[in-house]
């Protein structure tokens, strides 16, 4: 997503070289560009930090309490959030028939929790850091709830998916006090990023 | 200044094995900020009084039902306490609705408009961060039995000069009006059950979701290129001009209300038809305060002609209540910025 976004700054005629040169520095202010972990980004705008950013939607579903503008749909980044569990038969599906709770290990704790309550299904929510694949593999859930692009890494891991919770794209999003005190700079933008 | 130095630092390295904690959401002040938020309040108080607007103080506990005749969504009280008969308290949310009650209790006969201000805590289950406490303090005015829109342009004098009184000096007023967009959806035939839909994401800001059922309504391109507009709209008194339809009478409100404000009030105003604010007792004109120097809104306001009604005293009413701990970090940020700038 992060040269996806770089690639649109440029069609709007703003010069990203120097974010492309550097991997370590995070604010430029020449092109008024901060990056940051794209789950970073909705602390940035929400406190006017930032006066506009891009993330995914993934995040934004995952930080729904947060008080920023969804503005846009920018329609790259392209990714599924799904319910994946190891081939074969379902596992997930045997613990909710069998035991009554399935536990669901994801690093999108509030996603997963919302898919289940909204299915009316019971999960044990277990939130991890790192490679989500290896917990169905193990035995520490029986299934995933993860972000895929191509599902490469899925299938590596013997892992299929079994639903698809939302399809998550690029989001402009922005402050709302921004959003009316820099009108004009803003619907600009937008106007802009419409037409390239 | 030794006794007013905060205590922090003479423990460090000693800390005591238990600390005693206060709830998440809410904080102590000590007296070298509460001598600043005190000038603060005195200024603003000043003007309220200057303006006529007497002050009130209800309790900060109210019977679950006073609070339960309108909908609130997420201003509601969060927290509640039984009383020694077992009868369902609240800790209020606001003052408005307390003010509401005592109007029509102790003032129930009375010749309108009466004015009234407050300096008052609220509590809210909101989530904590800077600027955003459980238990805050608000300052506000209600004006009872003056309608739009001379009385809406009076309020907004009060709030300008309040404003004003605190030192923001960069401060601006978006106003718009919480029944525009939903009676221009009604006029372009839209059912209540997406009426409702889209008005709720519109008030969460996603303005991506406002967009895909606003093109699932199967209306005409020129109405669906209008609804997607509206919401969207703002900026200075040109944008309620030029127009025509529903929306032309739909705006008709915010362009009387405009000729009748005072020209440095007029200059702070930004026409905002997306304005809507999340509490459920606005019938007409909403206010939201803003500041650069700070990224959240420091207060707001607007016209609630039917909650008096629900007491039992039927009076149009409009108010405003600003958030004084905002304020006092959108002024402190302001000052920043200019000590910034003249440094350069």
């Amino acid at each position: 997503m992060f040269d996806d976004t770089l690639d649109l700054l440029d069609r709007l005629g703003i010069d990203t070289s120097e974010v492309r040169e550097n991997d370590r520095k995070l604010l430029f202010e020449q092109s008024g560009i901060v990056t940051m972990r794209p789950s970073d980004v909705p602390t940035y705008v929400e406190a006017g930090a930032a006066d506009i950013g891009i993330t995914g939607k993934d995040v934004l579903m995952e930080q729904s309490e947060r008080e920023v503008y969804e503005l846009m749909d920018l329609g790259y980044g392209r990714c599924r959030m799904v319910l994946a569990s190891v081939e074969g038969e379902d596992r997930a599906e045997v613990a909710l028939r069998r035991l009554g709770v399935v536990r669901i290990a994801t690093k999108y704790p509030r996603i997963a929790a919302r898919h289940f309550l909204e299915t009316g299904r019971q999960a044990e929510i277990v939130e991890v850091k790192g490679s989500v694949e290896l917990a169905p593999l193990t035995g520490l859930a029986e299934a995933i709830v993860d972000l895929t692009a191509t599902g490469t890494t899925l299938r590596e891991n013997r892992l299929v998916v079994r639903e698809e919770i939302a399809v998550c794209t690029a989001r402009l999003i922005a402050n709302p006090v921004a959003h009316r005190l820099r009108a004009t700079m803003i619907d600009r933008l937008m106007e802009r990023v419409s037409a390239v | 200044m030794t006794q007013t130095a905060p205590p922090g630092a003479a423990i460090a390295g000693s800390m005591p094995a238990m600390i005693d904690r206060i709830p998440s959401g809410t904080r102590d002040v000590l007296p070298e900020e509460m001598r600043e938020l005190r000038a603060m309040t005195e200024r603003v108080h000043g003007v309220f009084d200057r303006a006529g607007y007497g002050e009130v103080a209800t309790p900060a506990l109210e019977y679950e039902g006073t609070f339960a005749r309108t909908d609130m969504d997420d201003s509601r009280p969060a927290y509640r306490v039984f009383d020694e008969q077992g009868n369902v308290l609240v800790l209020r949310s606001d003052m408005t609705i307390p003010i509401a009650r005592l109007v029509a209790t102790r003032y129930a006969s009375s010749e309108p408009p009466l004015r009234f201000c407050y300096f008052a805590h609220a509590y809210r289950g909101v989530r904590p961060q800077r600027g955003q406490s459980r238990e805050f303090l608000q300052a506000g005015v209600e004006l009872i039995g003056s309608p739009g829109p001379t009385g809406t342009a009076e309020v907004l004098g009060v709030l300008c000069d309040a404003l004003d009184a605190t030192g923001l000096k960069t401060y601006r007023v978006g106003l718009g009006d919480a029944s525009l967009y939903p009676s221009l959806l009604e006029a372009l035939g839209v059912d209540p059950a997406p009426t409702n839909v889209i008005l709720a994401e519109l008030a969460r800001g996603d303005f991506v979701a406002v967009e895909r059922q606003i093109r699932e309504l199967g209306l005409e391109q020129e109405q669906v290129e209008l609804l997607l507009r509206v919401p969207r709209t703002r900026g200075g008194a040109e944008v309620l001009e030029g127009l025509d339809g529903a929306l032309n009478d739909a705006l008709r409100g915010l362009r009387d209300l405009h000729a009748l404000l005072a020209p440095d009030v007029a200059e702070r105003i930004i026409f905002d038809l997306g304005l809507v604010r999340s509490i459920g007792y606005y019938t007409g004109a909403v206010f939201g305060v803003y500041d650069p120097a700070y990224g959240v809104p420091l207060g707001g306001g607007g016209r609630y002609d039917e909650l008096l009604g629900s007491f039992g005293r039927s009076l149009p009413a409009v108010g405003f209540a600003l958030n004084v701990e905002r304020l006092h970090i959108a002024l402190t940020g302001e000052e920043r910025g200019r000590t910034r700038r003249g440094a350069r």
